[in-house]
C-alpha cells in the first residue's frame, strides 16, 4: 500500500507517498468513511499558512474521487514533498497525489489531473507557467480536472481576471488535461506491461 | 499511524542468521550498501540514496544579525526532519526520541566539528552576518538514517553556492546570480558518520545496518570521520559494553569506508559541476534513469488552444446569467451594516418565539457577507413582506439579563422585518443591533 511516484514538469518535482487504508487513531475515525489526510511539506523551513491551505485543497480534491465509502473506520495519509520548484506548484501536487492514488490501488471515480494557467499583461494564456511567468502574471488559476467528463474539480485563482478570460483558461485547462491524462495512461501501461 | 511491531518469529530468523554470520541481502558483514547521490536544478539540493534509505538535503541562506557574544560568526541552523512517508510509525509534529538523537548527531558531527568556515560568512561584524540553514528529510526509511542523512548534509553543503557580496567602506552590496556567480561556502574537510550495529553482546558487529537489523541489534556505536582521519564525533548508544580493541576496530574500519564515500563524494561534485558548465541538462528528472520501467518522460507538448475563445464564449452564452446581487448594504448605525435578509427559517412549524430566534440567526449569518444567500433573497423577500405585515408585536428577546437603552430613535429602513409598532421596533431592533454587535465581536 505505498505508492512513491514523482512526477515532474519541467524542473518542478513533488515526490507522493501513500499509505492507507489503514488503521486510524480513535478521534480521527469517521463512521462511515475513510479519513483522507493529506501532508504537504516545503523543502525549506516548517510548514507554514500556505502549505496547509494547499493541504486542504488537495484533501477536498482527493476526497471527491476516492470512494471512501468501501473503507469505513480507516485512514489513508497522502504525503506530498517538495524537491524543486519552478513555477506550477499547486498543479504538479495535483498530479502527484493523483498518481499516488492511482499507483497504491486505491478505489477512485476517476482520476484527476492540475493545469496552472498563467494570464500574461497581454492577456495571453500560458499553460504551466514558470515562476518568472507566474510573477508577471496578472492573473494565475489553477484547476483540477476529472478523466471521466473533463469536469473541474477544483478551481482556485490569484489575481483579477474577467469571466471570459476565466472560461478560456478553462476551456485551454480541459484541452491540456487530454495530453496528461495520455501521460497517465502511458506511463501505468509501461509499469505494467511484461517488456 | 501505528507501526507494524516485529513479530518474534522474524526475530529470531534475524538472530539466528546473525549468529551464522549472515545478512539478509547478503552483504558481508563490512559492506557498505550502494550509496547514490544525485543533485536538484537548484545549488545546495540533492537526493542521497543509501540502499532504499532515502534523505533530501536543501541549503538556503539568509542575511540576518550575528548572535550577540559571536559577532564575527555566521550563523548555522541544522534540521532533520522525518518524513511521515518515510515509514508508517512517523508521525507528524510528534518529537520522538528518535528524531531528537538523529538531530543531536548532525549537529554535532557538521556544528561541533567546524568543518565550514563561520568566520567567512560574516559580512559586517556585528551586524550583518550569512545564516545558513540545512534542512534534511528522510524520505524512506530503511535503516541507518544517520549515515545517509549526514552524506547529504555535507554533499549539500559542499554544492551550495551562497550570492556574492561586497563591501566598500559602509555600503554593504549583495549581488543577484545574474549579476555576478555565486560563491562556494568555505569548507574546511568533510565528516562522513559510519555507524555499526552490535549483536551478541557487543561480540559482534555490522556496518550499516539495515532496517530489519537495527530492529533486533543490541546498539550501535556511531563515529563521524573525515579523509584525515580524524574522529569529529564518537556516540555509542543502547548500552552495550564496548571493550577499548573493539574501538580502535571500528574507527580503523571507519577510516576505509570514509576515503571511499569521500572519493564518492567528490566524483559526483565533480560531474555535476561539469554537466552545469557544459549547460546539459540537470536536475532531479534528468537523474532518474530512462531504462525503469517505473520512469517515464514526456517532452512538453504543444497543446491546441486556438479555438479556445470561441468555445468559450459557447459555454458563456449558454450557462445561465448570474442572479441579481444584492450588492446594497444597509447601515443602521456606524459600524453595523446588513446585506440582505438572510434566509427562511425552512424547518416547518415552529412556535413563534423560536421562529424569530431563527429569523435571527439568519440575519448575523447575512451580517457575516455569506453572498451565495442573495440567490434565495427574491423568492424569500417577497414572503417575508407579507408576513411582517400581520399585525402581530415581535418581541425579540425575553431575557432579562440584556438590558436595553435607546440612546437615540433611529429611523429605520424599509427592508426590516417588522413594520408595525414603531416605538417596540426600535426597542427589538436595538437589541437585535446589541446582540449582533456581541456577536460580530465574537468573529
Amino acid at each position: 500500500d505505498r505508492g512513491p511516484p514523482s512526477p515532474s514538469p519541467g524542473d518542478t518535482s513533488v515526490l507522493a507517498g501513500l499509505y492507507g487504508p489503514v488503521e486510524v487513531k480513535g478521534s480521527k475515525e469517521l463512521p462511515d468513511r475513510a479519513a483522507l489526510e493529506v501532508l504537504l511539506r516545503p523543502k525549506v523551513g516548517l510548514p507554514g499558512v500556505m502549505e496547509r491551505s494547499r493541504e486542504q485543497l488537495l484533501r477536498r480534491t482527493c476526497e471527491t474521487v476516492v470512494l471512501g465509502v468501501l473503507h469505513p473506520r480507516t485512514a489513508i495519509t497522502l504525503v506530498l514533498q517538495v524537491l524543486s520548484d519552478a513555477g506550477s506548484l499547486l498543479s504538479c501536487c495535483l498530479n502527484a497525489a493523483c498518481m499516488g492514488l492511482l499507483d497504491a490501488g486505491l478505489p477512485l471515480a476517476s482520476l484527476f489531473c492540475g493545469i496552472t494557467c498563467a494570464l500574461d499583461p497581454h492577456g495571453a494564456i500560458i499553460l504551466d507557467p514558470t515562476t518568472r511567468q507566474e510573477q508577471d502574471a496578472r492573473a494565475v488559476l489553477t484547476f483540477a480536472i476529472d478523466s471521466a467528463e473533463r469536469k473541474v474539480l477544483t478551481a482556485t485563482t490569484r489575481g483579477s481576471c474577467s469571466v471570459e478570460e476565466m472560461q478560456q483558461c478553462l476551456v485551454a485547462a480541459q484541452r491540456a488535461a487530454d495530453t496528461i491524462f495520455q501521460f497517465y495512461r502511458d506511463s501505468v501501461r509501461r509499469k505494467y506491461s511484461k517488456s | 499511524m501505528k507501526a507494524t511491531p516485529l513479530s518474534n518469529c522474524e526475530r529470531r530468523f534475524l538472530l539466528r542468521a546473525i549468529e551464522e554470520r549472515k545478512r539478509l541481502d547478503g552483504r558481508q558483514c563490512y559492506d557498505y550498501r550502494n550509496v547514490r547521490i544525485s543533485f536538484g536544478a537548484d545549488y545546495g539540493c540533492c537526493i542521497v540514496e543509501l540502499g532504499k534509505t532515502r534523505v533530501l538535503a536543501q541549503v538556503s541562506c539568509e542575511l540576518v544579525a550575528p548572535k550577540p557574544n559571536r559577532p564575527t560568526e555566521g550563523i548555522l541552523f541544522f534540521n532533520l526532519e522525518l518524513s511521515p512517508m518515510a515509514a508508517p510509525g512517523f508521525e507528524p509534529g510528534r518529537q520522538s526520541e528518535l528524531l531528537v538523537k538523529l538531530n543531536r548527531l548532525i549537529e554535532r558531527c557538521l556544528r561541533n566539528s567546524k568543518c565550514i568556515d563561520t568566520e567567512s560568512l560574516c559580512i559586517v561584524a556585528g551586524e550583518k552576518v550569512w545564516q545558513i540553514r540545512l534542512d534534511l528529510h528522510l524520505l524512506n526509511h530503511d535503516g541507518n538514517i544517520i549515515d545517509a542523512a549526514s552524506i547529504a548534509g555535507i554533499v549539500a553543503l559542499c554544492h551550495f553556492r551562497r550570492p556574492d557580496v561586497s563591501v566598500q567602506g559602509e555600503e554593504v552590496t549583495v549581488y543577484t546570480p545574474e549579476e555576478r556567480d555565486p560563491v562556494p561556502l568555505s569548507i574546511h574537510h568533510m565528516p562522513i558518520c559510519v555507524s555499526f550495529a552490535f549483536f551478541q553482546q557487543g561480540t559482534y558487529l555490522l556496518v550499516d545496518p539495515s532496517e530489519r537489523e537495527e530492529s533486533v541489534m543490541d546498539g550501535v556505536l556511531v563515529i563521524a570521520m573525515n579523509k584525515h582521519r580524524e574522529i569529529c564525533t564518537i556516540q555509542s548508544s543502547g548500552g552495550i559494553m564496548l571493550v577499548k580493541d573493539q574501538v580502535l576496530r571500528c574507527s580503523k574500519i571507519t577510516a576505509v569506508k570514509v576515503a571511499e564515500i569521500t572519493e564518492l563524494i567528490q566524483k559526483a561534485l565533480e560531474n555535476d559541476q561539469k554537466v552545469r558548465k557544459e549547460g546539459g541538462k540537470f536536475g532531479f528528472a534528468e537523474s532518474i534513469p530512462n531504462q525503469k520501467i517505473t520512469a517515464f518522460k514526456m517532452e512538453s507538448a504543444a497543446v491546441d488552444t486556438n479555438n479556445v475563445e470561441e468555445q468559450a464564449e459557447e459555454i458563456i452564452t449558454k450557462a445561465e446569467p448570474p442572479s441579481e446581487v444584492f450588492a446594497k448594504p444597509i447601515l443602521h448605525t456606524p459600524g453595523t451594516a446588513q446585506i440582505g435578509e438572510g434566509i427562511e427559517n425552512s424547518w416547518g412549524d415552529l412556535e413563534e418565539s423560536e421562529k424569530e430566534e431563527a429569523e435571527e440567526e439568519g440575519e448575523s449569518e447575512a451580517t457575516a457577507f455569506e453572498c451565495h444567500k442573495m440567490e434565495t433573497e427574491t423568492e424569500t423577500e417577497g414572503r417575508r413582506i407579507t408576513e411582517a405585515k400581520k399585525d402581530e408585536p415581535i418581541v425579540l428577546s425575553d431575557s432579562e439579563e440584556e438590558e436595553v437603552v435607546i440612546l437615540e430613535p433611529q429611523e429605520l429602513p424599509k427592508k426590516t422585518r417588522t413594520q408595525t409598532k414603531p416605538k417596540q421596533e426600535n426597542t427589538s431592533k436595538k437589541a437585535f443591533n446589541k446582540r449582533r454587535r456581541k456577536k460580530r465581536a465574537a468573529y
